[in-house]
């Protein structure tokens, strides 16, 4: 199998820019994720205003469309709210989030960001259950209480968060399971509930949890048509980290895909070589909203 | 990036009238043909979309070709014209797509065989200019059929770009539902249509178009409101059976659907 060639997505435009402003250094420890972020990994580490201005110059001048920050998590990040703001005078921004970190104080700033800009700004909250029996076991003891007071801390802020489940999360696929969580959304204060489902991956401590990716999970020796590559995320993102420019949210554990010191060095297609790029394809995965 | 060397090329005006997705709402457009004419324009132009969403998707392609009014393909006119089994509206929720195939199978059950064939011969992208400035006409965007320009998500390096892109000063779209415009140096920016087809989430029942001018050299942009018998469009489609989402948008002005898909800043002026 190793022997065949890989389909390779092109870099049709750069739309979407990504920062892990917080690395891989989180105040949970999922057991679905799929860097394995937690209190003590910093395979990547924060990133300071300094580190993340010059891809903000750089992408502004490549006419990026959408900016995405995330880590770990985004708000053990000191500068969260000035790099929000410096990325939210050239475009768009979404911040993914588990919220507990997000203090009153704190969403009437996030509050004020956004009335002082054109640009949407939205906050995109992680949960994986309807009740503590089956958020807890992944996210944490206690997480659940302390998720749903974070959503209604930013509901009260007019602040309308995107919540974001997994696929495992009590048949969020099927039309009562959705269903239902929009219900439990309602209930927990959110008048417009927006929710989004993201597949799993098999990475990380996921790897772990369930299974790694097989064999027959690659998109090696494959063809993939010009429109359906185009469809890729990787088509039209990149990654920021603290050390440098990969490909997609996704692979930044993965040295090979890691592609330039800056923005301009990676504007190159990238061969889809790794187990994630199966489900991206065959799952249609954007990490964006 | 579609070749829009192939654009077809339509000369120099002084006044334009813009219609957005008309999504079959023929008395919205009688309407907008009125004030286009009482306004004094050289020309109206439609950005696609003809139908969807209200009944009798016939009639508002009757009045588009017995007025001469020059057209480009939306991707309604891109899917009816091609036999497609969907919009491709580019939608991501499953109950805003649900009710986008409810729009699509009415609509392509109830359009002629020969409007079809006259959708596809629309040209994608059509190029004029005024007060000076090159206009590329699009749907959605220059690049993309179905792509969604929304006000809060389209920011000026991107609109640089896109402008660079299509070798354009200024282009013109629709496919949002929502008018909005957003220039950047040099009278260079994106103006988006609106639509005429249903209202714009704002609690009117008001439908908009948009007019492009020459004042003193300037381009200036108008988005104008079109008030009609909104009233008559309801009952026509309760009588076609058409979802009462549908009917309560165009009652209160209020969208129900395709919801998702609009960014924080949107959908947070909207009720639902």
């Amino acid at each position: 199998m190793n022997g065949q060639p890989v389909p390779a997505s092109p870099l049709v435009a750069l739309d979407t820019l990504w920062l892990q402003v917080a690395g891989t250094l989180c105040n949970l420890q999922c057991t679905h994720c799929f860097i394995s972020s937690s209190p003590t990994n910093h395979a990547h580490g924060m990133m300071s205003l300094a580190d993340v201005r010059p891809y903000l110059e750089e992408a502004e001048r490549l006419g990026v469309r959408e900016y995405y920050l995330t880590g770990g998590e985004p708000f053990l990040n000191r500068e969260i709210l000035e790099i929000i703001e410096a990325a939210l005078a050239l475009g768009p921004v979404t911040v993914l989030t588990n919220g507990l970190l997000i203090r009153p104080e704190t969403a009437a700033r996030l509050r004020a960001l956004s009335d002082a800009t054109p640009y949407s700004l939205d906050l995109r909250v992680s949960i994986d259950g309807a009740d503590a029996a089956t958020n807890d076991p992944i996210r944490g003891a206690g997480t659940f209480d302390r998720i749903v007071a974070a959503m209604g801390v930013l509901a009260r802020a007019g602040l309308n968060p995107v919540i974001t489940v997994t696929e495992a999360c009590q048949g969020a696929l099927s039309s009562e399971g959705r269903a239902r969580l929009i219900a439990f959304l309602r209930e927990c204060g959110l008048e417009q509930p927006r929710l989004k489902v993201m597949p799993l991956l098999r990475l990380g401590a996921e790897a772990t949890r369930t299974r790694a990716y097989a064999e027959w999970e690659s998109l090696r020796g494959r063809t993939i048509d010009a429109e359906a590559a185009a469809a890729l995320q990787c088509s039209s993102c990149r990654m920021v980290t603290s050390k440098g420019v990969y490909v997609c949210p996704i692979l930044i554990d993965y040295p090979g895909a890691r592609m330039a010191g800056t923005l301009a060095g990676a504007l190159r297609p990238f061969a889809l070589e790794y187990p994630a790029c199966f489900t991206c394809h065959e799952q249609g995965l954007s990490c964006r909203t | 990036m579609p070749d829009l060397k192939r654009a077809e090329d339509h000369g120099a005006f002084r006044r334009v009238a813009f219609l957005g997705g008309i999504y079959s709402n023929y008395l919205a457009l009688a309407e907008a043909l009125r004030i286009a004419r009482a306004r004094g324009v050289d020309a109206v132009y439609a950005l696609g979309d003809f139908g969807a969403f209200g009944p009798h998707p016939d009639r508002t392609i009757e009045v588009l070709r017995e007025g001469g009014v020059p057209a480009i393909q939306g991707n309604y006119e891109e899917s009816l014209s091609t036999s497609a089994d969907d919009c491709h509206c580019g939608y991501t929720d499953p109950r805003d797509n649900a009710f986008a195939q409810v729009s699509y199978d009415y609509t392509r059950r109830r359009t002629s065989p020969e409007h079809k064939a006259w959708m596809g011969t629309l040209p994608g992208h059509v190029r004029l200019s005024i007060a000076g400035r090159r206009l590329l006409l699009c749907h959605g965007s220059p690049r993309k059929i179905n792509e969604f320009l929304w006000e809060s998500t389209t920011p000026a390096p991107f609109i640089r770009r896109l402008l660079r892109d299509a070798d354009a000063d200024v282009v013109v779209c629709t496919h949002t539902g929502l008018h909005w415009s957003r220039f950047v140096e040099g009278g260079r920016g994106i103006v988006n249509a609106g639509a005429l087809g249903r209202p714009a989430n704002d609690g009117r029942p008001e439908v908009w178009m948009t007019l492009l001018e020459d004042r003193g050299g300037a381009l200036a942009v108008e988005h104008v409101p079109v008030a009609y018998d909104h009233h008559r469009l309801a009952r026509e489609m309760r009588e076609e059976r058409l979802p009462e989402e549908f009917v309560e948008t165009v009652l209160t002005g209020w969208w129900t659907t395709c919801l998702e898909i609009l960014p924080a800043k949107e959908r947070a002026r909207g009720r639902h």
